[in-house]
């Protein structure tokens, strides 16, 4: 589960992770009335949304004046904020914080996130902040420091003071930057997060450390010991049709193709989706319906993949291990006849009890296509296409 | 032979009472597997027959403990089927009772309680295959996990999967091609796993029966990297390789929680190109796995008797006892 910008560092400040003042505005209005509580004479005004590269798509700016926060404000509130994240189509901005300006002595960066190889958290630090950090690891990886979290101890002081000698901090801002990183790791491990990320982290021309930026996931394995995350959710920010799909307990994800899936288990789900493309289609989308792959979960399926208006042809592939095949059939057959879908449905059921729901799909009386194996099906459905 | 599981296999099932734990204990009993007890905490002393829906063929002993059912049942192997959230807290307790191998079908259990429990199964060196996998099945032995077993047959192929319906799709393509299988092993679609590819590629490397190995990968990580560098350098048996996911753009997670390409990575492309550089057949097709294999089999037949006649429905039976020749092909 992504948050916002704000939201994180309202999260990581409860731990003591030190942040700039600011304050959250759903208006130009609200975004005045922010930068005259922070005080100061200088502002920025930063777009809210679940993506990163936000400065160079011209959502960050600075202001001098409440006047200049209210100019900048309804430059960016509005606003389709493109970024290397967002894809071509955008986000539009709903949501802006308003933060004092500060002045920067120097950039850094910190991130907190799972080592997948090693099966352990681990603290990354580098000097080279406020760029993309995939640029350093991979053309600079011994400008990475790593401390990893041992398990059963947690993230040690000795570590802290480790990375900060390895950023080139000395004196006070050593005390802060070791404080800075505890809270840090506090707050990721508190709050089960998969990615706490400070970029860039900030030495002020005062010595104070700063989290400038924050962008903070939660796991979604977690989210149920955390039921105070809910409120946290922006629904705008994710995709109408996924938003949809899990209400129905469906794992659905929308791709650029126009045949559209229906699979149970996610690993056949995308080799189901790579086979679509060997056969000359493009897969509409990815669609895993789990286990119980009964009436409703296929009739909610049929429903989200026929939103979609490029999808010209529906592949239904279905293994079934413990799910028997001949109950597939029947929810196929009675969803089929609830949604009236009009376009050419693939069918592939194998496994339990295939034979017998072979036959219902062709008693049934509605045009399915039946396949007999994987490769048939893949190229049934690319063939029903081309034939449109 | 085979690997993990077998006839000696004796079986506690953790979370038994539930509708999960005994539909599947249902099917277990019903395949041969050797079901020796349960867990469920507060419910010792009984005995469970399964419920309304599913009826069990025995009656099975319930313990409060994992380690109960270690001391009076000689359990060495679990299996789990409880919830998420306390998951976790089952796994540590078998770890912790001294079974030699834990299978977790749990989904959805949070990676930092993973983070814990990965360190405590090093430390006890007891195996856990797992979490958010189907299990594993010796075809004609045992079936620890929640596959279909009709569709496995005994032979030479052994299989290491991160994906459950996938795995199923590959067997069953071998199994209509009358090829069987020594032992098949879904590790799991988690980003933390207790057996990883490279430590089943090493169990299946030894196993004298297995002679033809397929790994069914998919994005995300780098497991199978990993497996690869340790395949070109130490198993001279076939390796087949498939990896899911080619078609899938980065940065979204495609239904298992390991599968996501970020910051580049993870890319099926990526895990192709490191297995093909180990001398992995790989298949880009998934309809093709099958063929792959059969042709994968003909070829070691063909090196054990010196010409290219045989045909490879006559070395599967060979398989099952394994000639001295076989031994001196994999040292």
């Amino acid at each position: 589960m992504k948050i916002h910008e704000y939201q994180a560092k309202e999260i990581i400040r409860k731990y003591g992770v030190a942040i700039p003042k600011g304050e959250v505005a759903f208006s130009i209005g609200e975004a005045v009335k922010a930068a005259e509580k922070i005080g100061g004479s200088r502002w920025v005004v930063k777009a809210q949304i679940h993506a990163g590269g936000r400065g160079k798509g011209g959502g960050v700016k600075l202001a001098d004046s409440p006047e200049d926060v209210r100019e900048k404000a309804g430059e960016i509130l509005g606003m389709r904020l493109v970024t290397h994240q967002t894809g071509p189509e955008g986000r539009i901005v709903r949501r802006l914080l308003v933060e004092q300006g500060i002045a920067i002595a120097k950039e850094m960066y910190v991130g907190i996130t799972l080592d997948r190889q090693r099966s352990q958290n681990v603290v990354m630090a580098s000097t080279e902040g406020g760029v993309e950090i995939e640029k350093v690891a991979a053309e600079t990886p011994e400008k990475i420091l790593k401390e990893y979290i041992d398990p059963m101890l947690g993230f040690q002081t000795f570590q802290a003071r480790r990375l900060c000698f390895g950023l080139g901090l000395a004196g006070e801002a050593l005390k802060n930057g070791v404080k800075f990183l505890l809270a840090l790791s506090r707050a990721y491990d508190a709050s089960d997060a998969s990615l706490a990320e400070i970029n860039p982290l900030v030495l002020t021309e005062e010595g104070h450390v700063l989290a400038l930026d924050a962008k903070m996931n939660f796991e979604d394995n977690a989210l149920f010991r955390h039921p105070e995350y809910e409120s946290l959710r922006d629904i705008e920010e994710e995709d109408s049709f996924e938003v949809e799909a899990s209400a129905s307990n469906l794992n659905y994800i929308k791709l650029d193709g126009n045949v559209g899936c229906m699979v149970n288990g996610a690993g056949l789900a995308m080799a189901t989706m790579d086979i679509i493309k060997i056969a000359g289609g493009m897969p509409a989308n990815f669609l895993d319906v789990g286990g119980g792959a009964n009436a409703q979960t296929v009739e909610a399926g049929f429903k989200i993949i026929l939103k979609d208006p490029n999808v010209k042809a529906i592949l239904i592939n279905i293994f079934g291990g413990i799910v028997r095949c001949d109950r597939v059939a029947e929810g196929v057959v009675e969803a089929a006849k609830n949604v009236e879908v009009q376009i050419p449905i693939v069918i592939r059921l194998a496994g339990t009890n295939a034979e017998l729901a072979a036959e219902i799909l062709q008693k049934s009386g509605l045009r399915f296509l039946v396949a007999r194996d994987l490769q048939d099906a893949a190229e049934q459905v690319t063939q029903a296409i081309a034939e449109l | 032979m085979s690997i993990l599981v077998n006839k000696k296999t004796r079986l506690v099932v953790q979370g038994i009472t539930g509708a999960e734990g005994t539909f599947h204990t249902k099917q277990m009993i019903e395949y041969g597997s050797f079901v020796v007890a349960g867990v469920t905490p507060g419910k010792g002393g009984t005995f469970y027959e399964g419920n309304e829906k599913d009826r069990f063929s025995k009656s099975i002993p319930i313990f409060n403990t994992v380690l109960e059912a270690v001391r009076k049942q000689r359990a060495n192997t679990s299996i789990i089927f409880v919830p998420a959230a306390f998951a976790a807290d089952a796994i540590l307790e078998a770890a912790d009772a001294g079974v030699k191998l834990i299978v977790a079908i749990t989904e959805g259990i949070p990676v930092n309680d993973m983070v814990k429990v990965y360190e405590f199964i090093q430390k006890k060196k007891v195996r856990l295959v797992g979490p958010n996998c189907p299990g594993v099945i010796t075809p004609g032995e045992a079936k620890i996990g929640i596959m279909p077993g009709f569709i496995h047959i005994p032979g030479p192929v052994g299989i290491i999967s991160r994906s459950g319906t996938l795995t199923y799709e590959t067997v069953d393509q071998l199994t209509r091609r009358g090829i069987g299988q020594s032992t098949c092993l879904g590790i799991g679609g988690d980003p933390i796993i207790g057996t990883r590819f490279l430590d089943a590629i090493k169990l299946f490397n030894r196993d004298k029966a297995t002679k033809v190995i397929v790994m069914i990968g998919e994005i995300g990580g780098t497991a199978e990297e990993e497996a690869a560098e340790f395949i070109k350098a130490k198993v001279r048996k076939p390796v087949i390789g498939f990896i899911a996911g080619q078609t899938a753009p980065p940065g979204r997670r495609m239904g298992h929680a390991g599968a996501i390409i970020s910051g580049g990575k993870g890319t099926a492309e990526e895990k192709m190109k490191a297995m093909r550089a180990a001398g992995i057949v790989i298949v880009e097709n998934p309809a093709l796995i099958g063929a792959a294999v059969e042709n994968a089999l003909k070829k070691t037949q063909r090196g054990k008797k010196g010409h290219g006649k045989g045909r490879a429905s006559r070395m599967f039976s060979a398989a099952h006892k394994p000639s001295r020749k076989s031994k001196k092909l994999n040292p």
